[in-house]
This record gives structure tokens, C-alpha cells and sequence, in this order.
């Protein structure tokens, strides 16, 4: 059982809690092997996704992580909802409140919103992804993934994260949680797409993905989206991907082993080449089932379940 | 009326003074000790600091417009409960003050309510667009003060050439909001280390560096005045000392909040602490602590923000900018100032009171016989806890909420006139 309401980041979570989190993926994943994949972990349990932006992957994952463990479960997007009417996201929670929620699982396009929302409600809320800032359970995931890949025992393993590092949640709830485990991370991009200081949260900064990639254990790909170019971040695609994109050649200068994680959705030869994405050190796809195991162990954990 | 404040510590020659303050209608008539005169009203200031009324030259009254947030009435009220007897409000009201006609509005409001003293700041361009400037002869006859876009920045260089340099015909002063809206790049904290950690899109510092830069050398080409409001980083406090040593006719002020408080206020997303310009480093805050202490700065402003609660519990990106200031401003002054060891009462009042009067021309600034009876009195050894939800103000969105701050406004006098504080 985690002591805690909400899970809104792996800033503010311990190195014992994450490994509870992921101890606990362990045996969800076993359940995932079966052929009636249904257990009565959330039996009773009112589950909303209520997302501000687009998903695919993190709300199907959530809901059917919810389905699983016999939750009902119930999606709200702010295009199809009141927020078109004008309503407020602390409105919008506090009737989620008086709709018996259990848990919310927010995704939501400014940072901090799930605090904000979490300090108004009742119910459980699990960041889906806000803004610039988090998205913890992508990140417990990613970390699930690379402990099935090398050992519980991160210590020492050299992760490379490449992309667009300044707006990537993903990158910064896999920095809090990989140095937490004692991972070793270097992040590449471009300057223009690097946050400020980003080498204070205790990771090495690098120009040259060619260098950063060398002896890699784990080369992250982050999506880097097209509109980055109209804000004068970029200068064109075709040059990012020349400089800074993950490709069959590059992934080979890392160790032998090495593994090719992405969060998704991939833009195909923009910041990774098809043919690595779909290469053999690809866990991109793995990276999704593990996906759903994390997050019924999370939806668990925090109402009340016992690892 | 005749008002008598007996036993208080007066500030005067620069320290504290047991004297006796005699008060002939609107003026300060004779101040010694143990004056034997009979008044109409005997106020007893025993252990308090009698001190001249303070005078902020930059604050938001919100009307007309915005009255949801904040009024004439209930602003000016804020302000005598911080000790301020008068204010010079922004123009940035929905209309904006642009032309005579919202100016007088203003003024009237404000006698009606007959509580301080207000001062209005016009509009340096129609609408505030950066575009035309306003009729700042009518405006200055009608009552203007200043000319300020505040807010919004005039973005055009030349624009800003030509405003000052028609402005200085008028010998009429110009405060200058910094900020390169383009640099600035829609950001909400201060870009840096903590911007980082949120994920919150920072504003780099030289947004508001490029165009202090810019105003002290169009200042210095025309040779006229001009004024820099709420400079919140050490380069700015720099370029200031630097102008100021070649003689440009620059003046800047700060607010309390940018030498007590840095960006670690965002961490937890608080919106109260979302301000423009941003909180920034303990850095700044020692840079401008020293720019206080040197004169390069010469005056503490509240940039004043009341906002609706409604506004300020939103997502942080949806948030306005602003905190409330009228009723914090002394006491983070007294505490982070000079109960720090940074600067003596005498400095703090000077900023908080005779600078800024004698900037904006206006009469205060000083407790002598002769002089207007604007009048504070504090008490400098009391501490309480900020609770903004009582606060006179509309607006409760303090950064200093849960802040234990000393110094205590006692008694404020406008004009020889009593007024009624919250005790």
C-alpha cells in the first residue's frame, strides 16, 4: 500500500516506493500471461480517465489496467465534456467527487494541473501527463521494461534519452526516477531543445548523440514534434534527424545488448529511423504491455491494495 | 481639527526622535518635545514609530473594468491599512486611462471615497496598442502624473523614442515596464534551474535586461527622465548603476516580493507566487538588496495585483500575473530589510515615501512643520502571521500568505485626517 493520496510525480516519490510500484508490476504482469486476464483487485472501484489532450496508448493502458481489476471504469474527454462549456478543472473534479471517483487519472496539457486538481478532490489522482512536468507512470514503465531487460539492479546503467528533452514529460519523470535507482543518464538534443540546467538533476548533457550513444545500455528516443520547426526551435527536419536522429548506424556504436525504447507515438524518420524502430533491440511495443501491468499496480497500490 | 500625536518616536534628521506632532487642519504645524498645546484629538504614539505617510508610485486599482478584483474604494482602503497615503495607479483598466475622460473618472472615484490620496498614470500610448501616443498635455493638466503602458509594454523602440522625447517637452516622467514580449516567448516563471524542475516555460532574464538597456540609452540620447519600473535582476540593478554613473536621468524601482522571495515559491505550483516580472534567484534578491542600499534603486514599489481567488485557483499557466501588496509591503520592508541589518529605518522610509514623491512630484514624503499632515504610525517591534484572507484588499492573492512578517501599521493620517485602520 503506498501512504500517499496521489501519485503526481517521481520527483516528490522514494527510491522504496518506486520499487514497491514496480514489485508489485511484477505479479500484475503474471496476470497478463493468462487467458482470462481478470482479477478483483478494484472490485467497486469508480475509475475516470478525464484527459485534456490526445492519447492513445496512456488512457487505453489506464482503462484497460482498470477493466482488468474489475474496476468501472468511465472516460471524460474535455473535448466531448463541460470543459466546452466553460467549466473549470477544479469544478470539474469536485463532481467527479460528488460521482463517488475513486481514482482520476488526469492528462492534461499544463503543468501542474494535477496538483492543482489533487488538492481539490477526494479521489486518488494519478498524473497521465501534464504539461512539460511528469508523467510517472510512462517513466515506471520505462523503468519496468529496463529491469526485464537487465536485472533489478540499475546501478551503473548508462541510459541515453535523445529528443526534444525542454518539453518532454516523459524525459524529466525518467530523470527523477532512473537517477533515484542510481542509473547513469545522459540526454542529447539540440541546445534549443534543452531545458536550463538540465545537468543539476544529475545528469550528463551531450551535443553529439554519435558520442552520447557509445556503450549505451538503453537509447530512449523522445518524440520531437513537427511544429517545434514554425517556433524556430529547428531548422528543418531532415537536419535534425542528420544531427540528432536515432538511426540503425547510430544504435550500433552503443553496447551489443543495448536496447531502443521510445514512449510514443514515434514520428517515424523524424527523430527515429523506421528501420531502428523496428529493428531487433526495439522494445518499443514491450514498453506498452508492461505498460498496462505498471499501471494496475499503481491503481492498486494506491487504493489501499497490499503488495 | 487639531490633532495632537504625543510620545511617538518621530523620524526625523534621520532617526527616531522622541517628539510630539501637531497637526492645524491638513498641515503639520509644529513638531518638538512635550508640546504643551491643546487639540481637538490627542492620539498617544507611546513606543511607536511616527513616521511620513508611505507613497506608492506603482500600484492596480482595477477600475474601471475589473471590479470583480478590485475597486477605487476597496483598494485605496488596502493601501491606508498598509500605511500608504497616496498611490499612483496604472492606467491599465478596461478603458484603459488614455484620455481625459477616464482620468477624471478616476479622480472622482477616488474623492468620493476620501480615502488616500491617488494619482493617476496615464497611458503612454491610445489603448495601450504601442501604436499612437496619448494627448499627454491634456492628460497632465487633467491630472496625470505619469505616462506608463505598464503591462503592456511599448514594443516599438521608436515609438518609445518619440513618447519620451514629446514627454520631456511636458517635463512629464515616464515609467518603463521591461519586458521584449518576443523574448519572453509566452513564458510564466523565471527561466532557470526551478522552470526546469515544473516543467513551467521560464522567461529568460534578458527580456527585461534588453529593454532596461534599451530605455537608459533612448534616455540618454534625448536627455530626459525616465523610469524603470519593478526591476527584479542583478543586470538590471547594473545597468542602472552604470547609467546613473554617466549621469542619465534614470530612476527604477522594485517591489518588496524581489528582495524577499525567490522562484522556490513556484515549486508547488502556488499561483499567488506567478508575477511579472518573475521571482528569480537568491542571486537577484542579494543584488537588489545592494542596489537598495547603494541608491542605485531608488524606490519600493507594491506593483499592487489583486486579483479574483477564482482566477488565481486555475492551472498556473491560466493564472494572472500579480500579488497583492498594499498590506504586506511595510512589514516585508521592516523585515527583510532593516530588522535584516540592511538598511536603517530612515532608508526604508526614504524608498517607501520621500523617493517616490519627490519622482512623481507630489507633496508627502516628509513629517516637518509646514509640511502636508500625511502621516503613519507604526509599530516596529510587533510580528503576526500574513493572513491574506483579511485583507482590506479584494484581492487575496498574496505571495506572502503564511509569511510571519514585524512591523504593524497603527495609525494613518491623509490630510491631517484620521483614518480608519483594521487592527
Amino acid at each position: 500500500m503506498l501512504k500517499r493520496k496521489d501519485l503526481l510525480g517521481l520527483k516528490d516519490v522514494s527510491k522504496d516506493e518506486i520499487l514497491q510500484i514496480l514489485g508489485c508490476a511484477v505479479e500484475m504482469k503474471e496476470v497478463l500471461g493468462r487467458d482470462v486476464k481478470k482479477t478483483q483487485h478494484l472490485v467497486g472501484k469508480n475509475v475516470v480517465t478525464l484527459f485534456y489532450e490526445n492519447s492513445t496508448r496512456t488512457r487505453t493502458s489506464f482503462e484497460t489496467a482498470a477493466k482488468i481489476m474489475s474496476a468501472n471504469c468511465t472516460s471524460i474527454s474535455a473535448a466531448v465534456s463541460s470543459v466546452q462549456k466553460g467549466e473549470s478543472l477544479i469544478d470539474t473534479g469536485l463532481n467527479l467527487d460528488a460521482l463517488l471517483t475513486d481514482v482520476i487519472i488526469l492528462r492534461h496539457n499544463m503543468s501542474g494541473a494535477p496538483h492543482l486538481l489533487a488538492r481539490n478532490v477526494k479521489a486518488s489522482v494519478i498524473n497521465g501527463g501534464d504539461g512539460m512536468n511528469e508523467h510517472p507512470t510512462q517513466a515506471l514503465l520505462d523503468i519496468f521494461t529496463m529491469r526485464e531487460e537487465f536485472g533489478d539492479d540499475l546501478r551503473g546503467l548508462k541510459v541515453v534519452i535523445a529528443g526534444d528533452v525542454k518539453h518532454s514529460r516523459v524525459a524529466r519523470s525518467n530523470i527523477w526516477g532512473l537517477t533515484k535507482l542510481g542509473a547513469d543518464v545522459t540526454v542529447v538534443s539540440p541546445r534549443t531543445l534543452l531545458p536550463t540546467e538540465i545537468d543539476k538533476m544529475g545528469v550528463h548533457v551531450c551535443d553529439k548523440i554519435d558520442d552520447a550513444v557509445v556503450g549505451a545500455n538503453v537509447v530512449m528516443g523522445l518524440r520531437v514534434q513537427l511544429e517545434r520547426q514554425q517556433s524556430k526551435l529547428l531548422p528543418s527536419v531532415s537536419e535534425y534527424m542528420q544531427f540528432y536522429g536515432i538511426t540503425q548506424s547510430r544504435l550500433a556504436k552503443a553496447d551489443s545488448r543495448a536496447i531502443l525504447m521510445h514512449p510514443g507515438p514515434i514520428n517515424r524518420d523524424v527523430e527515429i529511423s523506421g528501420a531502428a524502430a523496428d529493428g531487433d533491440g526495439s522494445r518499443i511495443l514491450k514498453q506498452v504491455t508492461g505498460g498496462i501491468a505498471v499501471r494496475m499496480a499503481v491503481m492498486y497500490l494506491l487504493t489501499g491494495g497490499k503488495a | 481639527m487639531n490633532t495632537l500625536i504625543k510620545n511617538g518616536f518621530v523620524l526625523r534628521d534621520g532617526r527616531l526622535q522622541k517628539l510630539d506632532v501637531y497637526i492645524e487642519g491638513s498641515v503639520i504645524k509644529r513638531i518638538g518635545a512635550n508640546l504643551a498645546v491643546k487639540a481637538d484629538k490627542e492620539v498617544d504614539a507611546q513606543s511607536l514609530a511616527v513616521l511620513p505617510g508611505f507613497v506608492d508610485m506603482h500600484c492596480h486599482l482595477r477600475e474601471p473594468g475589473f471590479e470583480y478584483k478590485e475597486d477605487i474604494d476597496s483598494g485605496t482602503r488596502a493601501a491606508l491599512q498598509g500605511g500608504f497615503t497616496s498611490v499612483a495607479c496604472m492606467p491599465n483598466t478596461s478603458p484603459a486611462v488614455d484620455n481625459t475622460a477616464v482620468l477624471k473618472y478616476v479622480i472622482d472615484r477616488a474623492a468620493e471615497t476620501d480615502n488616500c490620496k491617488v494619482y493617476p498614470i496615464a497611458a503612454v500610448t491610445k489603448g495601450q496598442q504601442g501604436k499612437e501616443i496619448t494627448e499627454m498635455g491634456k492628460l497632465l493638466e487633467a491630472g496625470a502624473v505619469a505616462f506608463s503602458d505598464d503591462g503592456r509594454p511599448v514594443a516599438d523602440s521608436n515609438t518609445m523614442r518619440l513618447a519620451l522625447e514629446y514627454a520631456s517637452g511636458f517635463d512629464a516622467l515616464v515609467i518603463s515596464h521591461c519586458e521584449d514580449l518576443s523574448l519572453a516567448a509566452g513564458g510564466v516563471v523565471n527561466e532557470g534551474f526551478n522552470a526546469t524542475v515544473v516543467g513551467l516555460r521560464g522567461i529568460t532574464r534578458a527580456a527585461e535586461e534588453t529593454m532596461v538597456a534599451r530605455e537608459i540609452i533612448l534616455a540618454e540620447a534625448l536627455g530626459c527622465r525616465v523610469h524603470i519600473a519593478h526591476v527584479s535582476t542583478a543586470e538590471s540593478v547594473e545597468l542602472v548603476r552604470a547609467a546613473k554613473a554617466r549621469g542619465v536621468k534614470v530612476t527604477c524601482e522594485t517591489c518588496p516580493h524581489y528582495f524577499s522571495a525567490t522562484d522556490d515559491e513556484i515549486l508547488s505550483f502556488n499561483a499567488n507566487a506567478k508575477i511579472n516580472p518573475p521571482l528569480r534567484l537568491q542571486s537577484d534578491v542579494d543584488a537588489i538588496i545592494a542596489g537598495l542600499k547603494d541608491g542605485t534603486i531608488d524606490v519600493i514599489a507594491t506593483d499592487h495585483a489583486p486579483h479574483h481567488s477564482d482566477e488565481k485557483n486555475k492551472e498556473f499557466d491560466l493564472a494572472p500575473n500579480g500579488t497583492s501588496g498594499f498590506e504586506t509591503a511595510f512589514s516585508v520592508g521592516y523585515t527583510y530589510l532593516v530588522d535584516a541589518g540592511h538598511l536603517e529605518l530612515a532608508e526604508l522610509v526614504d524608498l517607501m515615501s520621500r523617493n517616490p514623491a519627490r519622482i512623481l512630484r507630489v507633496e508627502g514624503g516628509e513629517i516637518a512643520e509646514g509640511a502636508v499632515a500625511d502621516i503613519t504610525i507604526a509599530d516596529l517591534d510587533s510580528d503576526y502571521v500574513v493572513d491574506s484572507s483579511r485583507f482590506v484588499s479584494k484581492g487575496k492573492n498574496s505571495v506572502f500568505n503564511g509569511w510571519k512578517l514585524k512591523g504593524v501599521i497603527k495609525n494613518v493620517f491623509v490630510n491631517g485626517k484620521e483614518k480608519e485602520i483594521r487592527l
